[in-house]
This record gives C-alpha cells, sequence and structure tokens, in this order.
C-alpha cells in the first residue's frame, strides 16, 4: 500500500514523469487500436465476435521474429506478416468462420475461443514458451535531462502503424471492394441482391483484419514482447476499445486504443508491472458496466 | 415414475458405488470425471436452461478453492505466515482438524461463491448474449491475476495444504466420494428444480426475456438466484479439488480459464444443452475423449482438444440428446404428426 502511494505521490513531486508515462502508452496503443480496427470491421460487416484476435496478433509477431532468426531484416516482418496472415486468415475464414456467421453470436464467440486455444498451443510447440523479442539498432533519443526516453525504433513502429491505418481507411474510402464492404455492413441482403458477392466480401474482410493483426503483431515484436499466450489480452483489449468506441465509429476507436495505452502504463506504473494484465480485464470491466448504467438510462440492455 | 426408471436410477447408483472399486487403477480419473459432470450441470443450469452463456463459470472454481483453504488454514494456523513458510515447517493438522478443514472449507467456499454470484450477478445480468459471456471471462481472467498478486494467499506459488491422513489409497475413495455424493445430490436437485415453477421460469427468460418480464417475472431476481444455486456448488467441488490437488496455484490451476472453464461448455455443448441428462453424457464423452488424446498424442493435445472444440461448436452443437431428439421423438416422450396424419387433420 506504502509503495502505491509512493508511485501516486511521485507522479505529483515529478510531472515529467507522466510525460514519458503517456507517450508510452500512446505508442503502444496506437497497435491496441489497429487490432480493434479490425475487430471492428468484422463485427461490422459479418456480426462475427472473433476471440481469436490477439493470437493473430501473437502470429503475426512470430512471423516477424522468425524471419530476423533467419538473418533477414526485422522491418521486413511487417509486410511479409501482412501476407502471411492474410492466407492463415482466409484459410481460417473457409473452415470455421463461413460456418458461424449465420449462427447466433454465441458460436462464433466460443468457436473462436476454441481456435484460439488451438493457435496459441501450436505457437507454443513450434517456438516454446519464452518471451521473445527483435532488438532493433536503433538509438535512443532522450528529452527533459534524460526524464523521458525514446526509442527510435519505438517511433519507427508507431509510425508504420499510422501509415497502415491511414492505407487502410483510405483503401476502404475509395476502392471498389471498399465501397462493397461497407455495403455488406449496412444491409447484406441488399448488397446481394445489387449484384455484389457478400461471400467474397466476407472472406477478403476476415483476411484483410488477420492481416492488419499480423502487421500489428510484427511491429509489437519490435517494441515489446511477445508469448505464445499473451493473445487473449489482446483480444479483450480489442473489445474494450470496441466496446467504449461503439461500432463504425473510427475516431473513437482510435481514441479508445490511445487512452487504453496509456491508462494500462499507469496502472503498471502505480501497481507494479505484474498488475499490467489485470488492469488490462478490470478495465473491460469498467467499460461495460458505463456502457450499462447508459444503456439502462433508456431500459435497454448491451446486446 | 415407472418402474423402469427407479430400476434404471438404482442401477447406476450401484454402479457408482461399485467404479472405484471394480477399476482401482482410476480412482483419480473417476473424481475427475465426477468433477466434470458437476461443473456441466451447472453451467448448463444459466447456459442451457436460462440462456445465459457465462464463459466464467470457473471464477468460482478457483474462489472455491482459495476460501475452503484460508478457511482450512485459518482454523489453525496464520495464514500469511503459513504461505510464507510455503509449506516448509509449519504444516502439520491433526485429523480432526484435517476434516473439519474440509468440511468447514467446503460449506464457506460454497456460500462465499454464491453470495459473490449475486453481486457479479447483479452488475453483469444487465449485460446480454456475447457481452455476459466476455464480461464473465473478463472477470475470471481479472480474479486470476489478481489472486496470484496476493501475497497474503501465497500469490503466484500458490498454497500447499496438508495431505489426506491415512492411507493413500483411501484418501482416493474418500475424494472420489465426496466428488460423487456432491454430484448426485446437485442431480437430484436440478431434476427437482427444472420440475417447479422456477423451472419454467428460467426457460421462459431464455425463450423471451422481455416477454416474461411482461408476464410479471422479475427476471433479474429469477437470473440471480440461479447463478448463485450454480455457483454454490461449483464452489464446494472447486473447494473438494483443491484438497484433493495438495498443492495449488492461481492460474494454472485455481482459476484455469482455458482449461476446465472453456471444458464445461463443450461438456454440455456435447451433450446437448438444455437437458438434464445432456451435460452428464457429454461430460463422459469429453473426459474419455480428453483422456484418450492425452495418452496418445503427447504434446499436440491441446490442438487436439482445441479442434473438438472448433468441430463441436460449428457441426454439432445440439448435441449428442439434442440429436437423438430430433432423430427419435416419441424415447422422450414427444409426439410428433407424420405428414399424413397433419394433412387428414387439416382436411377434417
Amino acid at each position: 500500500m506504502d509503495q502505491i502511494l509512493g508511485n501516486i505521490s511521485l507522479l505529483f513531486e515529478f510531472p515529467i514523469v507522466n510525460v514519458k508515462i503517456v507517450l508510452d502508452g500512446i505508442m503502444i496503443g496506437a497497435l491496441f487500436a489497429l487490432a480493434a480496427y479490425g475487430l471492428a470491421l468484422v463485427w461490422g460487416v459479418m456480426n462475427v465476435k472473433n476471440l481469436a484476435q490477439g493470437d493473430f496478433v501473437i502470429a503475426g509477431g512470430y512471423v516477424a521474429w522468425w524471419l530476423e532468426q533467419h538473418g533477414l531484416p526485422a522491418l521486413l516482418g511487417v509486410p511479409v506478416a501482412f501476407i502471411v496472415l492474410w492466407g492463415l486468415g482466409w484459410v481460417v475464414y473457409k473452415l470455421v468462420i463461413s460456418r458461424v456467421i449465420e449462427r447466433d453470436l454465441f458460436t462464433s464467440l466460443l468457436a473462436t475461443f476454441g481456435l484460439a486455444i488451438m493457435m496459441a498451443q501450436i505457437m507454443n510447440l513450434l517456438f516454446g514458451s519464452d518471451t521473445q523479442s527483435v532488438q532493433l539498432e536503433y538509438e535512443t533519443l532522450y528529452f527533459f535531462d534524460g526524464f523521458v526516453d525514446v526509442p527510435i525504433a519505438k517511433l519507427i513502429g508507431v509510425l508504420m502503424a499510422v501509415a497502415l491505418a491511414a492505407g487502410v481507411i483510405v483503401f476502404m474510402k475509395i476502392s471498389r471492394m471498399g465501397q462493397a464492404i461497407r455495403a455488406t455492413a449496412q444491409d447484406a441482403r441488399a448488397a446481394r441482391v445489387l449484384g455484389i458477392n457478400t461471400e467474397k466480401v466476407y472472406a477478403f474482410t476476415f483476411s484483410l483484419n488477420t492481416a492488419i493483426c499480423g502487421a500489428a503483431g510484427a511491429i509489437i515484436v519490435m517494441v515489446w514482447v511477445i508469448q505464445p499466450f499473451y493473445g487473449i489480452t489482446y483480444s479483450i483489449r480489442a473489445f474494450v476499445i470496441v466496446t467504449a468506441a461503439g461500432l463504425g465509429n473510427l475516431p473513437g476507436v482510435i481514441a479508445a486504443g490511445l487512452g487504453i495505452g496509456a491508462f494500462e502504463q499507469y496502472g503498471a506504473h502505480i501497481f507494479g508491472i505484474g498488475y499490467q494484465q489485470a488492469v488490462a480485464v478490470l478495465l473491460l470491466l469498467l467499460v461495460l458496466m458505463v456502457r450499462l448504467v447508459q444503456q439502462r438510462r433508456v431500459r435497454q440492455s448491451l446486446k | 415414475m415407472s418402474i423402469k426408471k427407479i430400476i434404471l436410477y438404482i442401477s447406476i447408483l450401484a454402479f457408482t458405488s461399485a467404479a472405484p472399486f471394480l477399476f482401482p487403477d482410476f480412482r483419480t480419473q473417476l473424481a475427475t470425471l465426477w468433477l466434470m459432470i458437476i461443473v456441466a450441470l451447472t453451467w448448463d443450469m444459466t447456459g442451457g436452461q436460462m440462456g445465459y452463456n457465462s464463459l466464467g463459470n470457473i471464477f468460482f472454481y478457483g474462489t472455491g478453492m482459495y476460501v475452503a483453504a484460508v478457511t482450512a488454514i485459518g482454523l489453525v494456523y496464520d495464514v500469511g505466515d503459513y504461505t510464507s513458510a510455503a509449506g516448509g515447517g509449519i504444516n502439520d493438522f491433526t485429523d480432526t482438524q484435517y476434516f473439519t478443514g474440509i468440511f468447514l472449507g467446503s460449506i464457506a467456499a460454497g456460500l462465499f461463491c454464491a453470495v459473490t454470484a449475486v453481486v457479479i450477478g447483479y452488475i453483469t445480468f444487465g449485460l446480454r448474449g456475447p457481452y455476459f459471456a466476455i464480461g464473465t471471462l473478463g472477470v475470471a481472467i481479472a480474479a486470476g491475476e489478481l489472486v496470484s498478486n496476493w501475497d497474503w494467499i501465497g500469490g503466484g506459488q500458490g498454497i500447499t495444504l496438508p495431505v489426506y491422513p491415512g492411507d493413500f489409497d483411501v484418501g482416493k475413495l474418500f475424494f472420489y466420494f465426496l466428488f460423487a455424493g456432491t454430484g448426485i445430490v446437485l442431480f437430484i436437485f436440478l431434476k427437482w428444480l427444472y420440475s417447479t415453477r422456477f423451472g419454467s421460469a428460467m426457460n421462459a427468460i431464455r425463450d423471451d426475456e422481455e416477454k416474461a418480464e411482461a408476464m410479471g417475472i422479475h427476471t433479474l431476481r429469477y437470473k440471480l438466484t440461479a447463478w448463485a444455486m450454480a455457483a454454490f456448488f461449483v464452489g464446494i467441488v472447486g473447494a473438494i479439488s483443491g484438497f484433493q490437488l495438495i498443492s495449488f496455484e492461481p492460474l494454472e490451476s485455481a482459476y484455469q480459464t482455458i482449461n476446465l472453464g472453456i471444458f464445461m461448455v463443450i461438456c454440455v455443448l456435447l451433450g446437448g444443452k438444455g437437458t438434464l441428462w445432456g451435460p452428464v453424457l457429454g461430460a463422459i464423452l469429453f473426459h474419455v475423449f480428453k483422456e484418450v488424446t492425452w495418452n496418445y498424442f503427447l504434446g499436440w493435445q491441446w490442438v487436439i482438444l482445441g479442434a473438438l472444440i472448433v468441430v463441436t461448436v460449428v457441426y454439432f452443437q445440439e448435441g449428442v440428446i439434442g440429436w437423438l431428439m430430433r432423430r427419435k421423438p416419441e424415447w422422450f416422450g414427444i409426439r410428433v404428426e407424420s405428414k399424413d396424419q397433419a394433412a387428414a387433420g387439416a382436411g377434417e
């Protein structure tokens, strides 16, 4: 308890520490926002709640790590993870997801949970249960007399995340496929009547989602660590963000992603690093409760 | 009840009592089988009968384990001292202390879990469908993480409880009959419960919650009571499991979200949701399947179990009993008009 109070008072004594925590949070939050955007996309377009989201992120991380182990430049991992996870997502869609779209939501939730267990275990068998990361040979920038350190590797990661997000948003706005995806999200039946092959749109959307996750994972392995069983926490974070922001609310997803990143860093600073996972999960409960109170005011429930 | 049914039940009861003596090598296995049956039956209370699919019932298992351990230790020693000694030095329990520990610990675990279920349920039952599932999953994961950071009850190392005083084989029998007894009591209780107005109200909530509320059913009260009853039994088996395991830690054995927490759902789906015998049958099938994969696919057993989950959910969600009900409705006392009869009825 004393330690917690001490950590809190440290924040007030040295306000500059806040800058470091918020910067760290925003950098990692940008990656959470990417995974959450993919989840919101799949959720909105085909009404599938994907609990394996985090495991696709981790899988992407292992692709980049594997490349680095074999002497290839780590930055190449981002596009390669994008492509590999695109393929994996397509296979998963054809085998599992395409069969649960029309079913009730618990079915998709449970099926993807089973998928998450499978993926985590396969990665555990292939790569071992140690935490892994890729070290980039870049310098670290120091601000405010060394209180705030920003590794250039992290900066590169954030820039790549921003570039990826911008690419996806532009793609959704102008390309024919992006229009078809948005049309299917609005009304799948009407889209079918107008000659859109919704089956193709679904497969494309899911593959795009896993590819985004994979690229995010490839960035995460460069700025943080990955482990086969970390996936579920990323899934939960993605759920927190989407639940807080609501579907089809892109600025909200970005804001919530950055916010949860900063919140988690504060939690880790105040309670200690051991509580980081717990803070992420407790945030989910907090968000659900707030949303619930909002809904109760109009006598409705979260469905 | 017909004579046939009475004979059936008596023979099942006889087989249950004889099983550990007929297969002495599998006593722990059989005890685990009863554990699976109990958690599957309790999951079905909310999941199958009431339509609230919880992924966090494992929370009560872990909490029951810890509450019982703390009660049993607290009766004799100071809990903080005991856990910081980590079994080194002060874990002498007399026979009386051990058995009162198990008894009072299980009761305390059951009651504590029932109360927690009401508290958590009050928050989460406003959530529907997938949000409820994710919310309860969040509760279970958060509890595991918090307990593993709580040094007073052993932190990430967990707790080591005293070993059963007396013969090793008798100990196995003791735990088998504790599980079996709880299971039989639970089964009889549920058989009675589903035949009462309460059971009908639960089914009404599953079928259409808005209409049920409009009919004057106080849905929140029913949901909370049902979940508290489920939590009571899960807490008790959690407590017994703690003493059977002897040593347990929070993430892998107490709050095992991805093991038992998901297994209980699969047991129910495999056997048939919303039926009394479905969870029992599903638990037996699943347990046998699990043990076979554990023995023959060393290393890959988890992947195969994950695949079983996906296949069950995607292709065989009606379960064995649901499938039988569709194919042989007359076995369940359901009369189905054939097409000719229906046409004749329409013609009259």
